[in-house]
């Protein structure tokens, strides 16, 4: 929309000046030397609008990808905050298996009564394995959740109901089953709230089907799961006293660092580390998740809009050249143009005008390219694609500053020609 | 002639012009000198290779002299910067070359705007009506559109001639500005240049025609880059007459 108003304005204000001055004139004059060499111009043109194609690609497929990334870690949940057990591995140094069993009980109790910047908590234990209905059967994970992890990830429930605080106390054998899960299990559909199927031998009754929630960006079923109460999982399933991970949501999106300044005090007053003792846990939050993600993906799209940005550095010298011919070749045009009294300075506006022209004319059609390939690249291929507005206005700006800069010495080399030596050039 | 109470227009002073053609050095100009007043008009004549066309591109200030000082009111050209002298071209000098040098694939209103189109106290209404205007004089009203591939050696040459006269010079350079054309249009020129040189406009015609010098006030003659002599005319025809005592065009 400001693409077309801009584009108006530009057209009319062109139109005036090329109507009333000399500049204007040589604007004809451009726009005709143009228009009487239209192959070899859009040739030297083409260059342009790929370039400024490909670049527009890049960028929108860039920014698009990144969109979907936040999209997609934003559907996870909110606010999320995840602490898990052990020191920060970024070292790369292996610790010991106990050192992995430091999320306790006491732990998510204590983040659960004293965390003010905390909404919700949810402790989590997990394991994997064969899950079986009558002749059916598939792989999957079993999650060990709090009733506040369906906040937490926001999960939805088609069917049934979730389990309840009661079933958590009890440790009773119950389950929310995943999208996924229930179409291994149960293919001819039908009712699937209040079947018992089997995990590991245990049997289990179904209360409640997930809403699904697909495919997120790293290509993860998001489906394939089941969700228990923890506390079933930990003394049923696998029998153990510590919690894999602890899963909770800050108040806010602002709040998330003093809900991780809160978290990492109550952690290290139970564990009762001394002052200059590393942390046992380490907590990543959903917030620093999407910052490295969208940079990783800014990173992406720098690389890929340099590469294409190239394939218009060899665009504007391929101008350059054509530019060179077009002097030569008028040379005896621009020795009588002097001998009536052009200066050169009218000349060599009047062949920046021209350079201008044909790279800005190459960005306009390179930009409608680049918007063609990514309608088709979006129907067809199902890349997520959204073009940046000011990428449209740096194209603009790139192709002029091409125009200018390739033209410039082609320009000057007509500007310097002497008169009579021009007019003698066969 | 009476000179005393009449403006010096051009003058050249011992001016030389040598081409490098190689190793040989080739003197197209041998010390030329002479003083052009207001108003006059004068026809130089001289056999080919003689260095007319030379000495009238330095007259334009299209090309300097290797040595010697050309004064045109009195300035030196070789002191003025190279958009000074674009814009002598353009306000003040007229140039008809002796091959037309007509812009390509741009027709002929186009052509005679040229000189306007670099002059911006002439909006474009302006500019197309004296084409237009200069067009007619030459005898090419019915070409206006036409483009300089079109036409024929006389026609360009007339596209040439109004060009010239477009920005309404007070000096008119004229090589071989007749030369292509029949008897009949040569005069037709001639009684447009005469009514020119009437109107106070100076000229300089570079002509191989002896005929033609009958009309003009003074006659140079060139050999070998060299003025062989300089003799006014007392008795100078009219070119009207001439005209009119021209058999009539068979249609
Ligand atoms: N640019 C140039 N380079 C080299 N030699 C030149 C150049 N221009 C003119 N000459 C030489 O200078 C001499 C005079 O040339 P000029 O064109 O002035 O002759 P002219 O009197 O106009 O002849 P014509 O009647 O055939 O037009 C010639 O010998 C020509 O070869
Ligand atoms: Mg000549």
């Amino acid at each position: 929309m400001i693409f077309l108003i801009i584009t108006i304005i530009i057209a009319v204000a062109l139109y005036i000046v090329a109507r009333t001055t000399l500049l204007g004139m040589t604007f004809r004059v451009a726009v005709k030397a143009i228009a009487n060499n239209k192959g070899r111009s859009f040739l030297s043109m083409l260059g342009i609008i790929i370039g400024v194609a490909a670049v527009i690609v890049m960028m929108a497929i860039g920014q698009g990808s990144k969109e979907s990334v936040r999209q997609n870690i934003s559907q996870m949940g909110t606010n999320i905050i995840m602490v898990r057990p052990g020191a920060d591995m970024r070292g790369g140094v292996r610790q010991d298996p106990s050192s992995m069993q430091t999320l306790k009980m006491e732990d998510y109790e204590a983040i659960r009564d004293q965390a003010s910047y905390i909404m919700y908590t949810s402790p989590e234990v997990s394991s994997s394995g064969q899950v079986i209905y009558g002749a059916n059967n598939t792989n999957t994970s079993v999650y060990g959740e709090s009733l506040e992890y369906m906040d937490i990830k926001q999960w939805t429930i088609e069917e049934g109901t979730c389990f309840t605080e009661q079933d958590v106390q009890s440790a009773a054998k119950v389950c929310l089953i995943g999208q996924t899960v229930a179409k291994e299990l149960f293919p001819d559909g039908g009712e699937i709230v209040g079947k018992t199927i089997r995990f590991k031998s245990m049997p289990v009754r179904i209360v409640g089907v997930l809403k699904s929630k697909g495919y997120n960006s790293f290509g993860m079923d998001q489906d394939n799961l089941l969700i228990m109460p923890y506390t079933t999982v930990m003394k049923r399933l696998l029998a153990q006293t510590y919690f894999s991970s602890i899963n909770c949501s800050a108040l806010t999106e602002e709040m998330t660092d003093q809900a991780i300044d809160e978290l990492t005090t109550i952690l290290r007053n139970n564990h009762k580390l001394k002052a200059d003792a590393d942390d046992d846990f380490t907590i990543h939050s959903q917030a620093e998740m999407m910052e490295t993600m969208s940079s990783t993906m800014d990173s992406i799209t720098l690389i890929l809009v340099v590469a294409a940005a190239f394939s218009l550095l060899v665009a504007g010298i391929g101008i350059m050249n054509i530019m060179l011919v077009s002097v030569t070749e008028r040379t005896k045009e621009i020795g009588l143009r002097m001998s009536v009294g052009a200066r050169g300075l009218d000349i060599s506006i009047q062949f920046l005008i021209e350079s201008i022209l044909i790279s800005v004319t190459g960005g306009v059609l390179g930009i409608l390219v680049g918007f063609g390939l990514c309608q088709i690249a979006t129907s067809l291929f199902a890349l997520p694609t959204s073009i940046p507005g000011w990428s449209i206005i740096l194209s603009f700006a790139v192709c002029t500053l091409i125009g200018v800069l390739f033209g410039y010495i082609p320009a000057k080399k007509a500007a310097n020609l002497d008169p009579i030596e021009a007019i003698r050039y066969e | 002639m009476d000179t005393k109470d009449k403006k010096v227009v051009i003058e050249l002073q011992d001016v030389r012009r040598e081409f490098q053609v190689g190793d040989e050095v080739v003197k197209a100009l041998r010390g030329v000198s002479f003083k052009i007043y207001e108003g006059e008009f004068v026809t130089i004549q001289g056999t080919s290779g003689s260095g007319k066309s030379t000495l009238l591109n330095q007259l334009g200030c299209l090309d300097t002299p290797t040595s010697g000082e050309y004064l045109l009111d009195g300035v030196p050209v070789r002191t003025m910067t190279k958009n000074q002298r674009a814009k002598l071209r353009n306000r003040k000098i007229g140039f008809i070359f002796q091959n037309y040098n007509l812009l390509a694939k741009t027709t002929a209103v186009e052509n005679v705007e040229l000189p306007l189109m670099y002059n911006n106290k002439v909006k474009a209404q302006e500019r197309r009506e004296r084409a237009v205007k200069a067009l007619i004089e030459v005898g090419l009203g019915d070409r206006l559109e036409h483009k300089s591939n079109q036409m024929s050696g006389g026609q360009m040459q007339r596209v040439a001639i109004a060009r010239a006269l477009v920005n309404d010079p007070t000096i008119l350079l004229a090589d071989e500005a007749t030369g292509n054309l029949d008897t009949r249009t040569s005069f037709e020129m001639l009684v447009l240049f005469q009514k020119l040189h009437r109107e106070g406009h100076t000229i300089i015609f570079v002509t191989h025609n002896p005929e033609i010098a009958q009309y003009s006030s003074r006659n140079i003659f060139l050999r070998d880059g060299q003025i062989k002599s300089d003799t006014y005319n007392d008795n100078i025809l009219d070119a009207a007459t001439a005209l009119a005592a021209l058999p009539k065009p068979v249609d």
